[in-house]
């Protein structure tokens, strides 16, 4: 992997990272409302299945969309002013946490109702085979998203209809405060796809390299092919399911031992340290640039303005 | 001008036919529109014209095949969903009502959805309490829907056709039992603007509102209260949603009587809205409360005998109207 590349992986994490701390921190200050869902100990999932896409490949995510809102290229600024509610947000204030929407960059939002924009993935990657404009659509979901009627549907069409998409599952190991072998028997949420005619894989999603490596060949495949993927990784969020959440469902001892064997940006830096020993000096200033990145989106994000009461009604039509 | 007769299927077919014609980002899909051409033959012949590119046929699967519609109409197609009835789109509602009426809201105008869902409602005959069903208030009930519903065949080729124009997602909800209905649809292009009602019959003494099959049955009863010298003005709506009040508010004003003839049920429907606002917009110009004639307040049944209790008749339109003179 060249230099550049990982230099930019490691400042794309450390930013999500900080993206997130700092909301947390403007959500007990009330600057930011309603749910917050934090993708805190997942970022390594969105950075490397993002960077092996191609910038026209369509991106959908759910409610927990802020990481693949940064990796796609969402600007920091209007990401925190759509959490704060403000007119300069990514979704003008109108979406919030869980809408961010970025069509500049091909990020077509964040969704709130689980599964449900499984079958709009099969529609984009639908719409590029009728048009055969040589897009892959990637759609993130949780694995609390693998039981519900949407997923299942979404699964049948995209592999009877061969469509261009690439399903990623980021299998935290809870949907809520429901571990995964309570709602589904198993830890292997990607069991799901054998009921279809496509392919499947599990694999760790800690280490951005390996996230990059096998997003890769899906993408690559589902554009070769048109055969979508169903790619599951696990990984592990440490904030509960939304800031109202103090996750009493799992231990303290669980969260530390995956902070500290699998850390997703410590897992990088151990990269780093093991075969790009140059790159060691150039982190400080790259997290340096990052804290600043983060604070002047904050400083935006309070200092923007509101949208204005009497547009309450706009984009209701067109 | 030729005097030409078409169903309401043929209409609707010859609406998809040109629209598919001027604009190959239209695409069909559904159950059976393809190959079987339709379940009601709405689709007859467009596989045959259009290939299996543009005219697709789905599994069972009304939440996936209506979520794809959304997201290919995300990036700008304008496809054409059909449900093979309105009954079994409530799978699909939440596509409808949380995907399809809410992106460009959430998205703050980014992304545009110009997706028509289209198919039969309401009861025809024995088809009993799960297929029988007229479901316009729950989605004329959804900002960022449009809700249409035509009554003849002319109304049905020019309001398809303006839906699929629209970039908004529209609800086009077709007379199952109408379908076979046959009436003049002049030569040559057709479009219908959305959010207008049509004076169906201009009249002084009493405003009947109705939509779908409803309209014919106001239609008749106007002309049975013609004979006693009563002239009423039947309005159909044709767009549900956004409501053209304009169009009523003024006739009421003009008739200061007013009756809602529904299908549907009574509480929280369509007319009981329009009772709403007619009477905040026109209340001092009303002469007799507002009456909703709707279908009975109970599940459709199977038995003939109970099944003709369940629309509203034309006997109870006129004495609805004799009431409120």
């Amino acid at each position: 992997m060249d230099q550049l590349t990982i230099l930019k992986w490691y400042r794309l994490m450390f930013l999500m990272r900080r993206f997130e701390e700092e909301a947390a921190r403007a959500y007990t200050e009330r600057k930011i409302g309603g749910f917050l869902h934090l993708y805190i100990g997942q970022e390594a999932v969105a950075t490397g299945v993002i960077e092996a896409a191609d910038d026209n490949d369509y991106v959908i995510s759910a409610y927990r969309d802020h990481g693949h809102y940064l990796a796609r290229g969402g600007s920091p600024k209007e990401g925190m002013a759509e959490l704060f509610g403000k007119e300069t947000g990514c979704s003008k204030g109108r979406g919030g946490s869980m809408h961010f929407f970025d069509t500049a960059n091909n990020f077509l939002g964040g969704h709130g109702i689980v599964g449900a924009h499984v079958p709009l993935a099969a529609g984009t990657a639908f719409a590029s085979k009728y048009r055969k404009d040589n897009r892959v659509t990637i759609c993130f979901l949780g694995d609390g998203a693998v039981n519900i009627g949407p997923f299942h549907e979404g699964m049948c069409l995209a592999s009877t209809w061969k469509l261009p998409v690439v399903y990623v599952i980021e299998n935290n190991l809870y949907s809520m405060g429901t571990p995964i072998w309570r709602s589904m028997g198993t830890t292997e949420a990607s069991i799901r796809a054998l009921g279809y005619p496509m392919r499947r894989k599990t694999v760790e999603g800690f280490d951005v390299f390996d996230c990059f490596d096998n997003a890769k060949e899906a993408i690559d495949h589902a554009r070769e092919t048109c055969e979508p993927t169903l790619l599951e990784y696990k990984t592990y969020r440490y904030r509960g399911h939304s800031m109202a959440d103090p996750a009493k469902y799992r231990t303290k001892q669980e969260v530390k031992d995956w902070q500290n064997e699998k850390d997703p940006i410590m897992v990088l830096e151990q990269h780093i340290e093991k075969d790009y020993p140059e790159l060691k000096e150039k982190l400080e200033g790259l997290r340096s640039s990052v804290e600043d990145e983060v604070a002047d989106a904050v400083k935006f994000a309070d200092e923007s303005p509101a949208p204005d009461p009497a547009t309450v009604g706009d984009y209701t039509y067109v | 001008m030729s005097d030409r007769n078409l169903s309401i299927r043929e209409a609707l077919n010859e609406a998809l036919a040109e629209e598919m014609e001027r604009d190959e980002d239209i695409f069909l899909m559904g159950e059976e529109v393809g190959h079987y051409d339709g379940a009601y033959k709405v689709s007859r012949g467009l596989l045959e014209k259009f290939g299996e590119r543009r005219v697709i046929d789905t599994p069972i699967s009304e939440n996936g095949f209506a979520g794809v519609g959304v997201g290919a109409a995300m990036v700008g197609l304008r496809p054409v969903i059909e449900f093979m009835t309105w009954n079994f789109a409530l799978i699909a509602i939440d596509q409808v009502v949380n995907s399809a009426a809410k992106m460009r809201y959430m998205s703050a105008g980014q992304v545009k959805v110009p997706v028509t869902f289209r198919g039969p409602s309401g009861a025809v005959m024995q088809l009993a309490a799960q297929h029988s069903q007229s479901f316009e208030s729950y989605y004329a009930h959804v900002p960022g829907l449009k809700v249409i519903a035509p009554c003849n065949s002319n109304d049905a080729k020019g309001l398809l056709k303006s839906a699929i124009r629209d970039d908004n997602p529209v609800v086009f909800m077709e007379s199952e039992a109408m379908y076979g209905v046959r009436s003049h649809v002049p030569e040559g292009e057709i479009l219908i603007p959305l959010g207008k009602c049509d004076i169906k019959r201009p009249g002084d003494d009493v405003t009947l509102i109705c939509w779908g099959k409803t309209v014919p049955l106001c239609l008749k009863v106007a002309d049975q209260l013609a004979e006693g010298g009563t002239q009423a003005e039947v309005i159909d709506l044709m767009t549900i949603r956004p409501l053209d009040e304009k169009t009523l508010i003024e006739s009421v004003k003009k008739t200061n009587r007013a009756i809602v003839v529904q299908e549907a049920w009574p509480q929280a429907s369509v007319g009981s809205w329009i009772a709403h606002r007619l009477q905040v917009e026109a209340f001092d110009y009303l002469d007799a409360p507002i009456r909703v004639l709707s279908g009975k307040d109970f599940p459709y049944p199977y038995a003939t005998s109970i099944e003709a209790e369940m629309a509203p008749k034309a006997e109870e339109v006129v004495e609805a109207v004799k009431r409120s003179m």
